[in-house]
């Protein structure tokens, strides 16, 4: 154990790179999927048919495929019908649409359940159709969207292990390097539990504290204070809104 | 064509209190009395020939003509279901008639000219051009809760009608203050009472300089002890302004005291209606009777 732990040491700097590259393919991916999910969350309550038929393939096929098989397509298969990515895009790229596809359905689902009295007010007052949705409705189904979109992100970080299977030097492979210089097969996927669960959690807080923020804004709780407790423990919910944010 | 004031001066600079001064000097009470333009669609504010509503099979209103006089104060009264808040919500632009037409102030509101027959279904462009002189304030008050209670009254006339931030700011306390409710500019809406968060959905309506102010219910949904508050201030505007007014309501003491004429609705029709004292102490029909014996 003690020798795992001075070779873990000796390699920080590489664990240290693998966890950069790790944040750096969420971080990119969670920003083209949250995009994503916004257009195709749009697109989904547009009046036209054809509009809203095409966010409703889009969202089926993409969720219905393997995220393992679409990341090898845009890897192995993409090149031979000419078009070569660089290791880490294929990775953004998979993972943003097949995590914007999810979130399309959030950002559906938080918009649906904003009353429909919000947007009659929004109309007496002669908001234009944007300003209703900008002003009005985005502000509150946003708060909605911030705990499902939470639990996408931590699956979207854990996702990423796929990453070392396209030759990317993630964490995982970093560990998985350290791994077999040690020996210590045991100990060094403790270790990447840990770290990924140390990620995670970093990225619940922020989250949390997102959603304090917003809360606030809404007159709910008194942000950021209250980040660290449970809901029930701090943040008002009256409505019992939270519970009906509902998942994917 | 009967003048009053010109609507872009209405939504020009100045507060509320001048609005109100202004209505004091042009008073209404001229118009509403000249019954000799009675007949004359143009001289009505809002006009409704032969309307039909339909949700689905259910008919809720069965080719009614109806009409408002400028600055008339009209209240509809009559059992749930009987179409009084589908008449609100056409003319709030909420619903589409299934038949017939609106017009306000002569013009085509619920249609606009086109197509072979002259009229065709207003779009959402020419319906944002004419809602903009009607407000509404509803029962369940649905103040904007990620504003706070200044926002909420502001938001419109900034961006609706490009109001500058500090002009609306300024507009936006005086008729806030008029509400009674100056020191709660910086409150969230959750933090206040039904009946204070029903006196800022008035402000936030009153705001846009509405000719025309639909009132839904407005106290149905506040506790006893606070309707009284929110009536007060709706008689304070009833008497200060020339704002027309279409009025729902079950407070018959409120539609007495405000209205020029009260319309007693039923299964989609207009059963009677006249001033509130005819109305209210000899009503001509057994049902209206059994109503007012129900709810007074």
């Amino acid at each position: 154990m003690s020798e795992f732990l001075t070779q873990f040491s000796r390699s920080l700097p590489s664990v240290w790179q693998g966890v950069s590259v790790t944040l750096q393919a969420t971080v990119l991916s969670a920003l083209l999927a949250l995009v994503l999910a916004f257009v195709l969350g749009f697109m989904s309550r547009s009046d036209q048919l054809l509009v809203r038929g095409l966010s409703r393939v889009v969202v089926e096929f993409l969720r219905g495929t393997s995220l393992y098989v679409q990341l090898f397509w845009l890897f192995f298969a993409l090149p031979i019908l000419g078009f070569k990515l660089e290791p880490l895009a294929c990775a953004v790229v998979a993972f943003g649409l097949n995590y914007g596809a999810y979130g399309s359905e959030v950002v559906r689902g938080a918009l649906n359940a904003v009353p429909q009295a919000q947007w009659e007010a929004a109309v007496a007052l002669n908001l234009s159709p944007w300003q209703r949705m900008r002003r009005v409705i985005l502000p509150q189904a946003w708060v909605q969207m911030i705990p499902p979109f939470n639990n996408l992100l931590i699956q979207l970080l854990k996702s990423t292990p796929l990453l070392s299977l396209i030759t990317i030097s993630d964490l995982t492979f970093q560990m998985d390097q350290l791994r077999s210089t040690t020996g210590n097969t045991a100990a060094a996927y403790v270790t990447l539990l840990v770290i990924y669960f140390v990620l995670a959690y970093a990225l619940t807080l922020l989250m949390n504290a997102l959603e304090a923020v917003a809360k606030a804004r809404l007159g709910q709780g008194s942000g950021l204070r209250h980040v660290l407790k449970p809901p029930s423990a701090g943040i008002t919910d009256p409505d019992g809104r939270a519970a009906r944010a509902g998942g994917v | 064509m009967l003048s009053d004031t010109d609507p872009k001066e209405e939504t020009g600079p100045g507060g509320h209190t001048e609005a109100v001064d202004d209505a004091l000097t042009n008073k209404g009470d001229a118009l509403r009395n000249d019954s000799p333009a009675n007949d004359s669609p143009v001289a009505d504010m809002v006009r409704f020939d032969q309307v039909v509503k339909r949700f689905g099979d259910h008919t809720v209103l069965d080719q009614l003509d109806f009409g408002l006089r400028r600055g008339e104060r009209v209240t509809l009264i009559g059992p749930s279901g009987s179409g009084k808040t589908t008449i609100l919500r056409l003319l709030m632009t909420l619903e589409r008639v299934t038949e017939g037409t609106i017009h306000v102030d002569g013009e085509p509101f619920s249609h606009m000219p086109g197509g072979r027959d002259g009229l065709v279904p207003a779009n959402e462009k020419y319906l944002r051009e004419r809602r903009r002189r009607i407000g509404m304030v509803f029962q369940q008050f649905n103040l904007f809760p990620n504003m706070k209670v200044l926002e909420n009254v502001t938001e419109a006339p900034v961006h609706v009608l490009g109001l500058s931030r500090d002009e609306a700011a300024e507009r936006g306390r005086e008729l806030l203050d008029l509400v009674g409710l100056a020191d709660k500019c910086d409150a969230h809406p959750t933090q206040l009472s039904g009946g204070q968060q029903q006196r800022v959905a008035i402000a936030r309506a009153l705001a846009m300089r509405p000719d025309i102010l639909l009132l839904d219910e407005v106290t149905s949904a506040l506790d006893p002890e606070l309707v009284a508050g929110v009536l007060d201030v709706l008689r304070d505007i009833a008497l200060s302004t020339d704002i027309t007014m279409l009025c729902v309501t079950h407070e018959m003491g409120f539609a007495r005291d405000v209205s020029d004429r009260v319309m007693m609705f039923d299964h989609g029709h207009v059963l009677e209606a006249g001033p509130p004292d005819q109305l209210f102490e000899a009503p001509e029909h057994t049902r209206t009777r059994e109503f007012l014996s129900a709810v007074l």
